[in-house]
């Protein structure tokens, strides 16, 4: 790799959110038609932004997790969390909402 | 994406299924602008400070406890210590009259708890490792009557440091004290907020022994981080691993708990305009199933609490411990070390009841940990005097390997060697641990001062 590229990623992924303050949610449970349906709709009501969406089987269970930028959030972040959860309890799945900050300490140095 | 889905996954299964939680958010509060001659003004000053700077501890860890998804369990305050504070008041006082001074006073500051959902409150405490003023006398005098009238207000006596030595007239005074204390409360619960300190940390986060130090400024938040099960299910995951790889796989997990108390220690500090003084690295147990210290060492391969290589499993625990968790925190503190009480801990309370571990076990695992013989309870027709040997030798480990330990010992009043014992809620259940019948008397009737070890003298 050229020297003038080391690092670009980084650097254009850092550019990118600037401004941003990211939330990840986590959604698990039985897999069910409706389910991104359902939790996209209450994050656009909330006017908070999809960022990066992914979908995984683990141990059985169907997941999928959000990464959300919430700086124009029209809600507080409670009430953002209990919108989600229930709309989880609408659609049968756990869903949990974290700052990112967390995964920030606990996984980077 | 930012995060890989394991490193997600990791943070919520530590949350979810193994226990991670934040222990205790302390915040330390100096009580010396609240100084007056007269009683009432102090006591009157004191409410206002706890009220104007703590009333914001609650509500601002709720909603870090949303933010995060991780559980804060305990939320406490720590004072000045307290006869600092009553010296002027009992100035001129009878004995009679001091003493319900300090019985009021103490009602105060436990309705201050009650007021602000605070669930324990810490700095009931005399500093008497050289010698006692007669406010320390007084209130060391207190502690029967004040810790059988109140619920949350925690006591306690520091009687050695290693540059000094130990005071073994308080030593000897301790344990009658403890012994009072476990009459006058039901099951001696009393003695569960009593805890007896060798160099005690400035900036403990954890009762019963924290108080707000005099080298502490305004005030202060001290962060206790929890997380047994995380490391434990950490050694579950890899089978067959040498000793020096176990110690490896716990400082990775201790690194990634010890971040969690620092940002929410950071946070804390951020809502209530203060600083974050100190995190406590010590894992520190609750009484459930997958959050023992104990359990962790019977991963390792010990049997069962007590078994020989009991010592050597907690050394190496607590050592990984602090070696990853110094990497995670800018402030390291209190006491860090492995909590291992004989009744917030499952694990430890089956150890003892099976008969694997003795007292005299625990008292060699003190040595390589942190509190020293923690919530053990003993006989109730246990004598004074072998209580005050059984803190004469945790004091010596102490002053003699430079490092904080403690006693907090329940005589429960009528129990036999065996009984199980109920204390309720955070304090668990324990089992009346065996004391030696052979007695102390004579020694701890000589009094006077255990000199420092030579190699205290530094300078």
């Amino acid at each position: 790799m050229p020297l003038e590229e080391v690092g670009k990623d980084e650097m254009e992924r850092g550019r990118r959110m600037i401004g941003k303050e990211l939330a990840i949610i986590t959604v698990m449970g039985r897999d069910r038609p409706g389910l991104v349906a359902g939790i996209s709709r209450v994050l656009a009501e909330h006017g908070v932004n999809i960022e990066d969406i992914s979908q995984t089987i683990l141990q059985d269970m169907f997941s999928m997790i959000l990464i959300v930028d919430i700086s124009a959030c029209r809600t507080s972040f409670e009430s953002l969390q209990e919108a989600l959860s229930q709309e989880g309890n609408v659609l049968g799945m756990k869903v949990l909402m974290q700052h990112k900050k967390i995964f920030d300490f606990m996984h980077r140095i | 994406m930012i995060y890989s889905k394991e490193e997600i996954f990791e943070t919520i299964q530590m949350i979810d299924l193994e226990n991670l939680d934040i222990r205790t958010v302390t915040l330390g509060i100096s009580l010396l602008d609240c100084l007056d001659a007269s009683g009432e003004k102090m006591i009157a000053r004191v409410r206002e400070k706890i009220r104007r700077l703590g009333g914001g501890l609650v509500p601002s860890a709720r909603a870090l406890e949303r933010k995060y998804g991780l559980p804060i369990v305990n939320l406490r305050i720590s004072l000045t210590p307290l006869s600092a504070v009553i010296a002027g008041p009992i100035r001129g006082m009878g004995r009679a009259e001091a003493q319900a001074f300090c019985c009021e006073f103490a009602a105060q500051l436990d309705e201050a708890c009650q007021e602000m959902g605070i669930d324990l409150m810490g700095g009931y405490s005399a500093l008497v490792h050289i010698g006692m003023t007669l406010a320390d006398e007084t209130l060391i005098q207190s502690l029967p009557a004040v810790l059988s009238s109140t619920s949350s207000l925690c006591a306690s006596v520091q009687v050695a440091t290693t540059s000094s030595g130990i005071n073994m007239d308080a030593v000897r005074i301790m344990g009658e004290i403890i012994k009072q204390t476990a009459e006058l409360t039901e099951k001696g619960s009393g003695c569960a907020r009593l805890v007896v300190l060798c160099n005690a940390p400035e900036n403990i986060p954890f009762m019963a022994g924290a108080f707000h130090g005099f080298g502490n400024p305004e005030t202060v938040i001290n962060v206790g981080i929890s997380g047994p099960g995380v490391i434990k299910s950490a050694l579950l995951a890899k089978k067959g691993l040498a000793i020096h790889e176990l110690a490896e796989e716990i400082k990775r997990r201790a690194f990634k708990i010890t971040r969690a108390g620092e940002l929410i220690g950071r946070e804390m500090a951020q809502a209530l305009h203060t600083r974050l003084g100190a995190v406590d690295l010590s894992l520190a147990p609750t009484f459930k199933v997958g959050d023992s210290v104990a359990e962790i060492l019977e991963t390792m391969g010990i049997e069962r609490v007590g078994a020989p290589g009991s010592t050597a499993a907690l050394a190496l625990l607590t050592n990984a411990v602090k070696t990853g968790g110094a990497m995670a925190t800018s402030a390291v503190g209190g006491y860090s070390g492995a909590f291992i009480p004989v009744s917030e801990d499952m694990g430890m309370v089956a150890a003892a009841s099976t008969g694997a571990l003795s007292i005299e076990k625990l008292e060699a695992m003190t040595s390589v940990c942190s509190v020293g013989l923690d919530m053990v309870a003993i006989p109730g027709d246990t004598p004074a005097e072998t209580i005050s040997g059984l803190i004469a030798d945790e004091m010596a480990i102490g002053v003699m390997n430079h490092k904080a330990t403690g006693a907090r010992l329940i005589p429960v009043p009528g129990a036999m060697a065996g009984e199980f014992v109920e204390f309720g809620g955070l304090f668990g259940s324990a089992v009346v641990m065996k004391v030696s019948r052979f007695s102390s008397r004579e020694f701890i009737q000589r009094g006077g001062t255990f000199p420092p070890p030579i190699d205290s003298l530094r300078n």
